[in-house]
């Protein structure tokens, strides 16, 4: 009983990927991950962002079992990634980074051959469904090196879920996609998310993190800088600006106000306020009896939230 | 064991030969055919016995096993080559699946294909010159040992290959003098004393030996020799190979 209500308390309790203390080097000397620890969560969709060369690739390498790592390191639904390979990895779909796809193969075959490798038996029914799903089936007889570079990127995803996994990586699946084919892949990672699979994906594309993800992970040089509910995140380290549109110019700032954050615009027109998202009192109120005080005019008052892609940006310079 | 994997590799991979059918199996032939035509019957018909076989007979073993060392080499460097060449390689390595069981689906695949094509090469032969086969099932399993460890060379030729210069640089600057020094064409009896003894260290002497063995009952090193250098050469590249996959070496990092 005791035990069981200790595994009720673990932060992780769900944790469907488990790393620790994992640093990897390459041969060349580089350090390419830093005693980097992380616990993933089953059914979550977790967003990894990072600069080139930060780790992320490298991150997902190591778990997929395309790079040797120390036993007891990272484990996949229980299973060390080492020791118990076979059955750590047929829980996993891999969508590289680039488009990697036997050319001269048609699109069905392609899909089916990976179906096989992760040691699935053939089911047409299952795979024809699969690329109805990821709008191929038209495609499907087609030879892989006659498709454009969205659609094989369709068909990369296609391969990652023939075996029906249960955590899916996508290493930076958008880019170079046209916005259409970007939102697309964003549906097609909410109906995985429903279907309880869990999503790992790396970005450049800070609003595709912000829009499909649950948790964010920001990773800078081989170190887990942080990883956070993404709301949470947004509501700790974002702050908000209010923006107050003066009815006549202010030709500088009193300096009776000079203790609030305030900035005035080249035009005098307006007035910009920051202020900390997650602080108990916002200082808002004081601050527009103080304005109004000092004889200021307001037309208009507007408010905006400080985007993921600001905190990144100050995050990773730091 | 992931049958499923070992079959969808091997069916993969023999795809690919069905698609490129010329290239992989009417180039060899012809080339062969040259050989018999060339050799066989214009050359063979006016040289002596060797060994007290007619010289066009006597080629015949040679020539299956010139085609098909440089097949098996070829086929399996390759198909493991092309993967990492594309990048396709990664779906192989995060598969659960064990090297013995990449092993058995690519070096498989190569070797049948091999074997298919010293089968057609002796069927055409048959069309030229007189062949008796004395021994058909130790020539069979010769042939297919053969093909087996040299698609486990190409294997690992393959994966040592960064690129495709150093993918055709052993088969053209080792395997080939070595198929052609090794007694396709001639025995090395015919050979002066000292080269007779440094023709000894030329591995491949012990494959055409053993198959020309299998075919008249004669040959120039005696068949446990034979035997013995195949097991050999199996057994090396197999341990090379499952060294290759335990350190990751040119694969995963």
């Amino acid at each position: 009983m005791l035990q069981l209500l200790v595994e009720l308390e673990s932060p992780f309790m769900n944790s469907i990927i488990s790393i620790k203390n994992l640093t990897k080097t390459y041969e060349n000397g580089f350090q390419a991950l830093n005693n980097l620890s992380l616990e993933i969560e089953e059914g979550e969709i977790l967003a990894l962002l990072g600069p080139n060369g930060a780790g992320k690739t490298t991150l997902i390498s190591a778990v997929c079992g395309l790079l040797s790592v120390p036993k007891n390191t990272i484990t996949v639904g229980g299973f060390d990634v080492s020791n118990d390979y076979r059955n750590s990895r047929s829980l996993i779909g891999l969508v590289p980074q680039e488009i990697t796809i036997e050319p001269f193969e048609t699109v069905k075959n392609a899909v089916s051959f990976t179906r096989g490798l992760f040691g699935k038996p053939a089911d047409s029914a299952y795979v024809e469904r699969l690329l109805k799903d990821l709008s191929l089936y038209d495609k499907r007889d087609h030879k892989n090196m006659m498709l454009s570079g969205g659609m094989k990127r369709r068909v990369m995803i296609a391969k990652a879920l023939s075996h029906e996994p249960k955590i899916l990586f996508l290493d930076e699946p958008t880019a170079g996609v046209d916005v259409d084919l970007r939102k697309d892949m964003w549906n097609v990672v909410a109906r995985l998310r429903k279907s309880g699979v869990t999503v790992i994906l790396t970005t450049h594309y800070i609003e595709e993190a912000e829009e499909i993800a649950d948790r964010i992970g920001i990773i800078s040089k081989g170190k887990l800088l942080l990883v956070e509910e993404k709301n949470n995140l947004m509501q700790r380290m974002g702050s908000k600006n209010l923006t107050i549109e003066l009815e006549e110019p202010a030709l500088k700032i009193p300096t009776s106000l000079s203790h609030h954050r305030l900035t005035l615009s080249d035009d005098g027109m307006q007035l910009r306020y920051v202020y900390d998202v997650s602080a108990q009192k916002t200082g808002i109120v004081n601050l527009l009896i103080e304005l109004k005080e000092a004889s200021f005019k307001f037309r208009d008052l507007q408010t905006s939230e400080s985007s993921l892609e600001e905190i990144f940006v100050n995050l990773v310079k730091e | 064991m992931n049958f499923f994997a070992i079959i969808a590799i091997y069916k993969f991979e023999m795809a690919r030969t069905f698609r490129t059918l010329l290239q992989s199996i009417v180039s060899p032939v012809i080339s062969t055919v040259l050989y018999f035509v060339v050799f066989g019957s214009a050359i063979g018909s006016r040289m002596e016995q060797i060994q007290s076989i007619e010289y066009g007979s006597f080629i015949v073993p040679g020539l299956i096993m010139l085609t098909v060392l440089m097949q098996s080499v070829s086929n399996a460097s390759f198909a493991i080559y092309f993967p990492k060449f594309l990048g396709t390689v990664y779906e192989v390595l995060s598969a659960p699946v064990s090297y013995i069981e990449i092993i058995i689906g690519f070096v498989g695949a190569a070797a049948t294909k091999s074997f298919i094509i010293g089968i057609i090469i002796l069927m055409t032969a048959t069309l030229f010159v007189d062949v008796q086969i004395k021994y058909p099932l130790i020539m069979l399993c010769l042939l297919a040992m053969t093909c087996i460890s040299f698609s486990l060379f190409g294997f690992i030729l393959g994966i040592w290959a960064k690129d495709f210069e150093q993918l055709n640089l052993v088969p053209m600057l080792i395997l080939t003098p070595l198929v052609f020094l090794g007694g396709s064409f001639y025995s090395i009896e015919m050979l002066p004393p000292l080269w007779q003894q440094i023709t000894l260290f030329n591995p491949v002497v012990y494959l055409i030996s053993g198959l020309r063995w299998s075919f008249f009952g004669t040959a120039d090193v005696g068949i446990h020799y034979s035997l013995f250098a195949i097991g050999l050469f199996m057994f090396v590249c197999i341990a090379i190979i499952s060294w290759i996959f335990r350190t990751g070496y040119r694969l995963r990092n």
